[in-house]
């Protein structure tokens, strides 16, 4: 019945971050041991679980619908890739770099909170437990967010507090009214019940509520208000946890689980998403084209990107899905990279000007080389990964005769384009500050992650072909077969 | 001789609110604690459990904060133990659904379950509502040892 690797990678952070509370009280330089190690262990479970054939875990021995469940499919696995991996690299990362916070092993233990919660958040089978582990891993990021307790970073994570917290309580109301129409949570069992959900005007009000509570954790405008703040007064590696992923699985999955796999996917709504896509796309890289603070250009692109997979998304089409997933995987890779290479920049310069940089290649050339990987990546230059997304988005859109969604795609990659190269000609190209003449590059732990990430952008670019086969075509099919779904998981006809 | 130091500071007239209140506050604590864990022990069989009974356990630490001073407060239960309960409680309930697994679900209730109604029922639910109170209510103090220590260390130091 199941397997046993699902919950263990809920369980196993959940219960490392409680072990370095503990002893962290005796000895503070406990998370950098046991951090690494409860990250590591969730990411090889994830990739044994690449493996595994789509399950259910039955929590407690209780049957479905009653009981509560764990579901395991193909989104779900390239989910769990995503956020193991990336938290792997960040955690990494994190060693040297959170060598100079005082309280670090606090910053451990909420960062396998937040890891455990979204991996809870993508193999939770009914909508009351993704909302309680949405909040876990919210509550975490906003206490990640304001760790530096710096006036700024207090006020950018309180601000994100509110808005999310606002997002949690519109998330909340909208299960309590699926609940009172269905009478259950199971989201195999809603779907199964709640027949046309367009029939219905309170499950269409509540499915209005989903989109307002999940656009706004996926940072998604107009709900984009609190991530320029957020993201940036983060430590990097949370910028890149929140960036690269927090986005996403308490954002996109939860918006694509929620309309596909419960609510049957209606045109209307499908076309909302895809709209809410081209207008982040938009708005985001002209916010960003004035942005000097690197890590704040960096938070804008994130709204634009997400723009780009809600588009592929709302497409509804099995090239656009698999394309905008192709895209959230990208994003990942190289929106992390991208903040872990500002947080060096920061580390090592003490600004996150661009205008106070400059020439950084001659002084710091492996952080110079991730930063020219993640800039051609989001750039979407060939070969790197970030090209092949795009093109089969905008590919999919032309393909659905949504012209107007690709032409505005196609200007935004050039607008990203010349974000990037602006990012590339202050920071490393140039004349080098005399102040910069003795910096040193950072530390192994963190090259370690930015050349590993690099090395992913480059490689998921050349072999995109072998990742669509393994990863994403099967996320695309588990998200289009409601069917499927719902008969895995309470056993019909299956 | 931290006794005798103790019971100057509760009876101290400067030190927390009036006598009235300290009087009330004496008799009452004793008995909120009690509620509360009854609240989390019964927390099978009737309304409430885990969190509202642990709830309760913050209120009477509270209460003994707002009417003795939190000097008191802190010399019964430090934000040092506040947060170690808090984590102990969270950890417990861990560690009970991983030896579940070793039944063959996480979180199985492994335990005889017992005749209904009775106090010594339900398997491991007790127990985790028992886990669940004690962290609720070192957390609950926690924050409002939090809110009231810390804000004026900052107001000290500007002083």
């Amino acid at each position: 019945m199941g397997n046993i690797a699902m919950p263990l990678t809920v369980a196993i952070p959940m219960l490392f971050a409680v072990l370095i509370l503990i002893t962290g009280k005796f000895w503070r330089g406990v998370g950098s041991y046991l951090g690494p190690l409860a990250v590591f262990i969730p990411l090889y479970l994830s990739f044994f679980l690449l493996g595994v054939k789509d399950t259910t875990y039955i929590m407690g021995g209780w049957i479905p619908p009653i009981g509560i469940v764990m579901v395991l499919d193909g989104l779900s696995k390239l989910m769990l890739i995503i956020i193991n991996g990336i938290a792997f690299f960040s955690i990494i990362y994190a060693i040297s770099y959170m060598s100079k916070y005082t309280a670090q092993f606090k910053f451990y233990a909420l960062f396998l909170l937040m890891v455990a919660g979204m991996n809870g958040v993508v193999l939770s089978g009914d909508l009351f437990n993704l909302f309680v582990f949405l909040e876990i891993a919210s509550l975490a990021s906003y206490a990640l967010v304001g760790f530096g307790v710096e006036s700024e970073e207090l006020e950018a994570g309180f601000k994100y507090l509110i808005l999310g917290s606002v997002a949690s309580i519109v998330i909340l109301f909208a299960v309590a009214i699926v609940y009172n129409i269905t009478g259950t949570v199971n989201m195999a069992d809603v779907a199964n019940t709640i027949g046309n959900p367009m029939l219905n005007k309170a499950v269409i009000f509540a499915l209005g509520l989903f989109i307002f509570g999940f656009s706004l954790k996926a940072g998604l405008v107009p709900f984009h208000a609190w991530l320029p703040d957020a993201h940036p007064s983060a430590p990097a590696p949370v910028s890149a946890m929140l960036s690269g992923v927090l986005i996403k699985a308490l954002g996109i999955y939860a918006l694509i689980r929620v309309t596909f796999s419960v609510m049957g996917a209606p045109t209307e709504i499908l076309s909302i998403i895809m709209w809410l896509g081209v207008v982040s796309a938009l708005v985001g890289v002209l916010l960003a084209l004035g942005q000097y603070d690197l890590k704040r250009l960096l938070a804008y692109h994130s709204i634009s990107q997400m723009g780009y997979v809600a588009l592929g998304i709302g497409l509804g089409t099995p090239e656009g899905i698999a394309a905008g997933l192709f895209h959230m995987f990208n994003h990942a890779t190289f929106k992390s990279l991208l903040f872990l290479d500002a947080g060096s920049f920061e580390q090592s310069t003490g600004t996150r000007d661009l205008r106070q940089m400059g020439g950084l290649m001659k002084k710091l050339p492996i952080t110079s080389i991730g930063t020219i990987a993640g800039s051609v990546s989001i750039s979407g230059l060939p070969p790197f990964n970030g090209f092949w997304s795009k093109i089969l988005i905008i590919a999919a859109a032309l393909a659905s005769t949504q012209y107007l969604a690709a032409a505005i795609a196609t200007f935004v990659a050039f607008g990203t384009l010349a974000s990037f190269v602006k990012v590339m000609r202050f920071s490393i190209i140039g004349p080098l500050p005399k102040i910069y003449q003795n910096l040193k590059e950072s530390p192994f732990s963190m090259t370690f992650s930015l050349l590993a990430l690099s090395i992913i952008c480059l490689i998921s670019g050349l072999f995109y072909i072998f990742l669509m086969d393994s990863l994403f075509y099967p996320a695309t099919n588990a998200i289009l077969k409601q069917s499927a779904y719902i008969s895995m998981v309470l056993g019909i006809g299956g | 001789m931290k006794k005798e130091k103790i019971k100057d500071l509760i009876e101290d007239p400067n030190i927390g609110m009036t006598l009235i209140v300290k009087t009330v506050a004496r008799i009452t604590i004793a008995l909120i604690l009690l509620y509360g864990f009854y609240i989390i022990i019964y927390g099978h069989l009737t309304p409430g459990g885990g969190f509202a009974g642990g709830v309760i356990l913050a209120i009477a630490y509270t209460l003994m904060m707002l009417a003795f001073s939190r000097h008191i407060a802190l010399v019964k239960l430090s934000d040092f133990w506040a947060s170690m309960w808090d984590n102990i409680g969270m950890l417990a309930f861990i560690v009970i659904g991983f030896v579940g697994l070793g039944f063959g679900y996480f979180l199985f209730n492994f335990l005889s379950k017992g005749k209904p109604f009775s106090l010594v029922s339900a398997g491991i639910i007790p127990l985790l509502n028992l886990s669940i109170g004690i962290k609720v209510g070192a957390a609950l103090y926690a924050i409002f040892i939090g809110l009231s220590i810390y804000g004026r260390l900052v107001l000290e130091e500007e002083e």
